[in-house]
């Protein structure tokens, strides 16, 4: 591959024979279609504005699931936040919100996400490092302690124990004198892409399902504005999903957890509306009109799904309703400071398809989790993209574009073919169970990675206009090695005052629920409230439940 | 030990960590490169891998860590290595390893780090010239087998 003006004498050596025949790059769209020099009309033929695009706020929902999107409000600048012991983390939320970040996004360490205590030997390394540390009911009051959760949204980065966390965010609002049907927030709660890329799976694939509908059960009956599950795209992307893919698999997902609700007897438009997605953008295959017409495509495909395939009536169950990750896997180790102009770009993107809500990317990505300064700037390039670019000015700008229409329809079909093709082989579940779909995906990583080493994607400071020069190593965030000495003190002294009878009773009155195969929500909140561990839960539930095995997918 | 066996590889995800795709890279990679690799799976305990190294006779431990613990698991490891007298196996780490992590990770017995962007071709080119002076310096050591 050759970049434009890589080839200018060429140019002029071909130019001597009379007429002009500058030389043309060849390039290909991430589905393999050779992208024309330019486009034009004849490049949208049967393409109906009126039924394609609509208005903004109307269905098809193409141009953004608001007539007035960004006139009205600017996206949520929400940063991804969560470290060590809950008051470092409340800290440092008190810190983003006298910055002015609307929104929190939550964090939490591995032990916490995998249902394991701090003081597990299997958590020793990991106590506070990626997230907060969140053992129990007690340490979750510390986290928002002083921060009024009536006034809060917050977006909690947790899968497989989602429904214990979810429970005791519930009490911490109690305990304010907040009531549920006021919070408002999400948990991420999606299994699914855990199997496939993110691995923080614990139980086997059914009763996680159950799970999930468990919390989006109770969440639709008692705290209708939070919501339940975040289908994410993200992970499936860095795992190396093409960009068809990283809307195709994540619908899968979605209509899984659909069906799995509508089988309890409710209605597609008491589910879907409580749905949302993560989607991503940016990351080594990054290409900013793709990732544009591939989150207005996807906008314009849920829509269709939701009316045509589940007779959804109500227009809240076909809005897409989405936040967006900037992936960090696009952010190079080489020459870290290019990152922030990545960033930009990448939530350029974000913001031209119209997010509601964007995690922007940090320059120090590859190296740590962010540090203040990196998150700060992240911020800041939010900051500048709402207020000095006047990309905010108009709805869906890119609308009517030939290229960008054109990609946009050939987006949503390629989406409803790779969607189509997993179905024909049995859904989504059969392919994860099975490791096809997490083949598949390591094979595109792969090939993806070999076009890096062979210089075919460039990455500028990477593999092109790289520097010689000795790099001065940035700063990084670094976990405070007390943590876990002071989490597992903390855990202590909650398990010394707790009643263990209470605490034995609560578990065991959980696990019969959960072998009774009703909803657990009922018996988990007086196994929190007795001050439960997440450990502890965790370990009743498995004794149901099993353990996850994994496939051989390598 | 035969020179021309083909190298063998264990590429193994210790700690909780569930990233394993750039794991995954290197397998595929390595086999294409004509090696024999074995991979994990996740959340393997060091005793686990160091077990799966011997019974599996490999000639390289490729550890994969992206959740900033790579310090502590490869002090654990390369200790309970030493203590079972191993010193022929090259052990290798990728994942995201702050820079000045990496002379640490070496003083710990740890002879190869590749942080995340290092190229495919530095790691199979590390492994083939590491393993092919050890399995030099290995027969020195113990004289000839067979």
């Amino acid at each position: 591959m050759s970049v434009p003006g890589g080839s200018e004498k060429k140019e002029k050596a071909s130019a001597k024979g009379g007429e002009k025949k500058p030389k043309i790059r060849e390039a290909y769209t991430s589905f393999g279609q050779p992208v024309k020099v330019h486009y034009g009309p004849e490049d949208l033929e049967g393409f109906d504005p009126r039924r394609d695009l609509g208005d903004p706020g109307s269905f098809p929902f193409t141009r953004g699931i608001y007539p007035t999107m960004y006139r009205s409000q600017l996206w949520t600048m929400r940063p991804y936040a969560g470290m060590a012991t809950a008051e470092e983390t409340n800290e440092r939320f008190k810190f983003l919100l006298n910055s002015g970040q609307t929104g929190l996004s939550l964090a939490f360490d591995l032990p916490t996400q995998l249902g394991l205590d701090s003081d597990d030997p299997l958590a020793r390394y990991d106590v506070g490092k990626l997230g907060v540390a969140v053992d129990t009911l007690d340490d979750m009051e510390r986290l928002f302690d002083g921060i009024p959760l009536d006034k809060m949204s917050t977006s909690f980065t947790i899968n497989s124990t989602a429904a214990i966390i979810l429970a005791m965010y519930v009490l911490v609002g109690k305990k304010q004198g907040v009531a549920p049907a006021q919070l408002r927030g999400t948990v991420q709660n999606d299994i699914l892409k855990e199997y496939v890329a993110r691995g923080t799976w614990i139980f086997p694939p059914k009763p996680s399902m159950r799970l999930i509908a468990d919390t989006i059960e109770y969440c639709i009956n008692q705290i209708p504005r939070f919501n339940p599950i975040s289908v994410s795209a993200t992970h499936i992307c860095e795992y190396g999903a093409k960009a068809e893919q990283s809307v195709s698999l994540p619908f899968l997902n979605a209509l899984a957890y659909i069906e799995e609700v509508l089988k309890r007897g409710y209605s597609v438009d008491q589910v879907a509306p409580q749905i949302v997605f993560h989607m991503a953008v940016g990351g080594r295959n990054f290409h900013l009109f793709e990732d544009v017409a591939k989150l207005r495509a996807a906008r314009r495909l849920w829509a269709r799904l939701m009316k045509e395939r589940y007779g959804a009536k109500n227009p809240e169950s076909m809005r897409l309703k989405f936040s967006t990750g900037a992936l960090g896997g696009g952010m190079t180790a080489a020459e870290p400071l290019n990152n922030i102009a990545r960033g930009a770009l990448f939530g350029l993107a974000a913001v031209l398809a119209g997010t509601r809500s964007l995690n922007g990317g940090c320059f120090d990505e590859a190296y740590a989790i962010p540090s203040d300064l990196a998150i700060r700037t992240a911020l800041r390039v939010q900051q500048i993209l709402g207020y000095e670019t006047g990309v905010t000015d108009t709805v869906d700008p890119l609308a009517g574009s030939y290229y960008v229409e054109s990609l946009t329809n050939q987006m949503e079909a390629k989406m409803r073919q790779t969607m189509e093709e997993i179905e024909n082989r049995g859904g989504i579940i059969k392919a994860i169970e099975e490791g096809t779909l997490q083949r598949e995906l390591a094979r595109q990583s792969y090939e993806h990675q070999e076009k890096i080493s062979r210089g075919e994607r460039i990455l500028v400071g990477v593999n092109r206009f790289t520097s010689k020069e000795e790099e001065k190593p940035i700063e990084v965030y670094r976990a405070n090695p007390k943590i876990r000495e002071n989490q597992t003190a903390r855990l202590k002294a909650v398990k010394d005052r707790r009643d263990p009878k209470r605490v034995q009773e609560t578990l065991s009155a959980l696990r019969q629920a959960a072998e009774k195969g009703e909803n657990i929500f009922p018996a988990l909140f007086p196994a929190v409230e007795a001050l439960a561990t997440a450990g502890e839960i965790t370990s009743a539930l498995k004794q149901v439940f099993g353990e996850y095995q994994e496939p051989r997918t390598v | 030990m035969n020179e021309r066996r083909p190298i063998r590889v264990l590429i193994a995800k210790p700690g909780l960590d569930g990233h394993d795709v750039g794991a995954k890279v290197i397998v595929n990679r390595l086999r294409n490169a004509g090696m024999e690799v074995i991979y994990t799976g996740l959340r393997q305990s060091t005793d686990k891998i160091i077990s799966a190294a011997i019974q599996e006779d490999v000639d390289v431990l490729g550890l994969s860590i992206l959740s900033g613990s790579h310090v502590e698991l490869c002090q654990e490891l390369m200790e309970r290595f030493r203590g079972k007298g191993i010193r022929d196996i090259l052990v290798i780490v990728g994942g995201i390893i702050p820079r000045e992590d990496i002379p640490v990770l070496k003083n710990c017995g740890v002879d190869g780090v590749f942080p995340v962007h290092s190229t495919l071709e530095g790691v199979e080119n590390f492994i083939r010239e590491q393993v092919s002076k050890k399995r030099g310096e290995g027969l020195r050591e113990k004289g000839p087998e067979i």
